[in-house]
């Protein structure tokens, strides 16, 4: 039954073409297209259907530019072409037909990346008919997509897009030890979840230690019920994937199109596909020595954590984030609501990058998502007010550049530089002030948000017709 | 100089005196002194005995007094946040560390934060490093809409810190208080009514039978301050109707005064709000339809209202009331950014939640007569980027470190694989 429910999946054609995925044990199962008779999964069944909106040439002159890698530049030019930067620089010349911005005193950054967001899954209003981000009815649900749980209509993304949130990453909850997977999104209007998807994004698996998953499933009395029960029920897991793996890595390398393949479990699919460093694992983790241990447990499997997130104590332990290549995902000066984040303090942040990790901002709140700017700001001046030396150009990459790169699409996005996709803010006034808002926002080159023109701002079908309606 | 004050200050504290008699001097600053000076370019503030005596410019400074050089910053009255929950939260899910509110309890208005209120709360030397120097303590509500007495304290850490007490009623009449009254906002307003009767008419009514309609003897007791306008009611309502039915209730009740809290729709209503004298505490980073009770929150709402003339003071409630205050000025700052002046933005997180708490008249503003409360900035204080160098509350200068501070210092020299992680 199932094998056939699969042939019939490919016998449409919607399995990716991927010829030498069944060598690797591609992720949660190779695709077909090799002709050998063996069964094998396609492991991007709900494709991006994105297609960018219609842009122009559009050059802005004479602002103060951040590239989101390090650099600021005075009285700097950005040129977009086909979606693309096309260049930056200084007195570019203008092509033929070309929009031109006046951009004097003006400040421009790449598009603000949120790497942790729950909007369309938790989105407004929050009413127990839109609780989609947590499936919280077994402590390992690795198998859920929190794509498949995206309401598009969710007005908080026309907020995030005046905040300049060109890209956001939406994850399941943390009521998990496994969550489910979480997805990369444009930050673009689109009656199916399919036409946000950034094309290519790598998939991601969320997990959370700590006190959530324990209060969550101790409280039925069910494990895990501490910290322990935490450790033990990853670990049960990712044995149950090793095994899983070996299995489908066993059938198809002895390539017998008449033998049984392994009972196909969407779980470990998921888990499979980490083992291959395929999907990224998004890791929800307070305490600095919960982190620690999830880093010996990654290496016990011999898998890669890509960031860890609301990491409150990241900055206890900066120089083993360093050393293992993790990044860290936090807030500006949320904390106090449980034991696992009273350690929390602004220079969080400024720390973890000085000890030489990758560092960023992320939200993980439909208002925070709208400042990410701000709550930049505030971590660098705590930063430098304990001495430590971070240009506002560094810190700008913290809410583009190295969310991009925790997020496997900084090929694409995160910084300014050519050939990228045009995913620009033009900023009021220098971006790290409260008094600063988005007057452009570009995505693909295309202008999505203009503070002028109230007639482009998207009014999501929720909102039509209520009290609230086009305002934000 | 000011290493010298500083210890000076902190003995005092040992001390437990009330206000310290000596002299301090604020110089070389920007003065804002929400007076009818204005904002002065350059100045002087001149503080004795606890109390300012003189700010602008030209202050003549008595010789050899304790002079905190402003470098050029800014130099304001002290923040006051008009609606918080420090000194009654450690640690938001552990129960026992929270004081706001008592689901299991058989008490409802004779509720005091007074009783509960620690000056040595956890959260309270972050926000006061953060320039918040008074702010007012509230309750939750947790069984009937109505959630007790709050008070008002200074973020001093002193045992006297709480400086006022049952100062208003707190009520919810929000979708909140709504679910407290059993389900529905009718039968939240039935229930008020019914405690309003039984508070007006205490003691006679609880003569003959010890129960009110719907309050104890000992709530109603409590409650005929609120009813008699002694206090303010400070009412949690959201939604442009339920403001609507609130001002309704008020013009009922002409001896009662009140507040309007949340009040994330009360743009639609400014008007209406004005006319009837009625002051509101507003969020402005509120500007999603988060709930049906907030469909029309917007990022102007502030601005909006100042223009319609209500009386209109700021608070945290999206980033929450016990760790976070402090980001006070930044949703200042915001409200700025989306039309509000920058002195009406100011103006809502000093003066004006002290006149609507009944103490303007000695908080929120830099001119003789007040309270010394006084904070030196490195900047424009509604800048994110911008902190205190000095925090001054009754003429005496506070301490700027916190546990976060001590945390963040003891990391801040990291030893590579060391046994700590710090230089210990």
């Amino acid at each position: 039954m199932m094998a056939g429910a699969l042939a019939g999946l490919a016998a449409l054609g919607l399995a990716a073409c991927n010829g030498d995925a069944g060598e690797t044990g591609n992720g949660n199962g190779a695709s077909a297209g090799n002709g050998d008779g063996l069964v094998r999964f396609n492991p991007d069944p709900y494709p991006s259907t994105y297609t960018p909106f219609p842009s122009e040439v559009v050059l802005i002159q004479g602002a103060t530019v951040f590239d989101g890698i390090g650099g600021e530049f005075e009285n700097y030019d950005v040129l977009m072409q086909d979606g693309r930067i096309a260049s930056i620089g200084e007195g570019l010349e203008a092509p033929e037909g070309a929009t031109i911005i006046d951009g004097r005193g003006r400040y421009v950054t790449p598009g603000v990346i949120d790497i942790h967001s729950h909007l369309g899954v938790y989105p407004s209003p929050g009413v127990s008919a839109h609780n989609d981000g947590n499936e919280i009815t077994s402590p390992v649900t690795a198998e859920v997509w929190a794509e498949h749980g995206v309401w598009p209509q969710d007005p908080g993304f026309d907020a995030a897009l005046a905040g300049g949130v060109t890209t956001l990453h939406v994850l399941p909850g943390s009521a998990n030890l496994f969550g489910g997977r979480g997805v990369t999104l444009r930050n673009v209007p689109s009656r199916t979840v399919q036409g946000m998807k950034f094309p290519d994004a790598p998939y991601t698996l969320k997990m959370a230690c700590g006190e959530n998953p324990k209060r969550v499933y101790g409280g039925q009395g069910r494990a895990p019920g501490s910290r322990m029960g935490n450790m033990a029920g990853y670990r049960e897991a990712w044995q149950r994937a090793v095994e899983y793996r070996r299995s489908w890595q066993r059938y198809w390398d002895a390539g017998d199109a008449d033998a049984t393949p392994p009972t196909r479990n969407l779980e470990l699919d998921t888990l499979m596909g980490v083992l291959e460093g395929e999907i990224l694992i998004q890791m929800h983790c307070y305490r600095a020595d919960e982190m620690a241990l999830v880093l010996d447990m990654a290496r016990e499997f011999d898998y890669r954590i890509t960031t860890f997130h609301h990491a409150v104590e990241a900055y206890k332990i900066g120089d083993l984030l360093a050393e293992d290549d993790v990044c860290a995902a936090v807030w500006a000066d949320w904390g106090g609501f449980k034991m696992e984040a009273y350690d929390s303090i602004n220079e969080n942040l400024a720390l973890v990058h000085a000890a030489g990790a990758c560092a960023m901002i992320h939200s993980d709140d439909q208002l925070g998502i709208q400042r990410l700017n701000q709550e930049v700001a505030k971590a660098l001046a705590a930063g430098r007010r304990l001495g430590i030396e971070v240009t506002d150009g560094e810190a700008v990459a913290w809410f583009t550049s190295n969310p991009a790169r925790g997020l496997g699409i900084f090929d694409e996005t995160g910084s300014l530089e050519a050939g990228k996709r045009a995913d620009v803010v033009l900023w009021s006034a220098h971006p790290f002030s409260s008094y600063a808002v988005a007057d452009h926002v570009y995505i693909d080159g295309a202008l999505m948000f203009d503070r002028d023109d109230p007639e482009r701002r998207t009014v999501r079908d929720f909102t039509l017709g209520q009290p609230g309606e086009g305002v934000l | 100089m000011l290493k010298s004050m500083i210890s000076a200050a902190a003995l005092a504290a040992i001390s437990l005196g009330t206000a310290s008699a000596q002299t301090i001097a604020v110089t070389n600053g920007r003065v804002v002194t929400n007076s009818d000076a204005g904002i002065v370019e350059s100045g002087s503030v001149l503080i004795q005995d606890g109390f300012i005596v003189a700010a602008g410019a030209n202050i003549a400074i008595p010789a050899g007094v304790d002079t905190i050089d402003a470098n050029g910053g800014w130099i304001t009255p002290g923040i006051f946040h008009p609606h918080t929950q420090l000194g009654l939260i450690e640690v938001g899910l552990e129960s026992t560390t929270s004081d706001v509110s008592a689901p299991g309890a058989s008490f409802t208005a004779a509720i005091d934060v007074a009783d509960g209120f620690n000056p040595s709360g956890g959260h309270i030397p972050d926000s006061r490093r953060r320039g918040i120097t008074r702010f007012a303590v509230f309750p939750s509500t947790a069984r009937g809409v109505i959630g007790g007495r709050g008070a008002l304290a200074n973020s001093s850490g002193r045992p006297d810190s709480l400086f006022d007490d049952r100062t208003f009623l707190y009520i919810d009449l929000s979708q909140s208080g709504a679910q407290t009254a059993g389900g529905s906002r009718n039968a939240a307003w039935a229930y008020l009514r019914a405690a309003f009767e039984d508070a007006r008419f205490y003691p006679g009514r609880f003569m003959s039978h010890h129960e009110g309609d719907a309050i104890n003897r000992f709530d109603a007791a409590s409650l005929v301050s609120a009813v008699r306008g002694e206090i303010p009611i400070a009412l949690q309502v959201e939604r442009a109707s339920d403001i609507r039915r609130a001002l309704r209730f008020a013009q009922q009740h002409p001896s009662a005064r009140f507040i309007l809290v949340g009040a994330a729709e009360s743009w639609m209503v400014a008007d209406e709000i004005a006319a009837a004298g009625i002051p509101v505490i507003i969020d402005p980073l509120r500007n999603l339809p988060a709930s049906f009770d907030v469909l029309a929150a917007r990022l102007d709402a502030p601005a909006r209202l100042h223009a319609a003339g209500v009386q209109t003071a700021y608070t945290t409630i999206s980033a929450d009331l016990y760790f976070n205050p402090r980001l006070i000025t930044q949703h200042a700052g915001n409200a700025v950014a989306n039309g509000a002046s920058w002195e009406d933005a100011f103006r809502a997180i000093t003066l004006t939640p002290a006149e609507i708490h009944g103490v303007g008249e000695r908080y929120g503003a830099l001119a003789e007569g007040y309270a010394g409360d006084v904070v030196v900035w490195d900047g424009d204080p509604l800048e994110v980027m911008s902190a205190p160098v000095a925090v001054i509350i009754d003429g005496e200068n506070q301490s700027l470190v916190s546990r976060q501070s001590r945390l963040a210092e003891r990391y801040a020299e990291q030893v590579p694989n060391g046994h700590y992680g710090y230089r210990h």
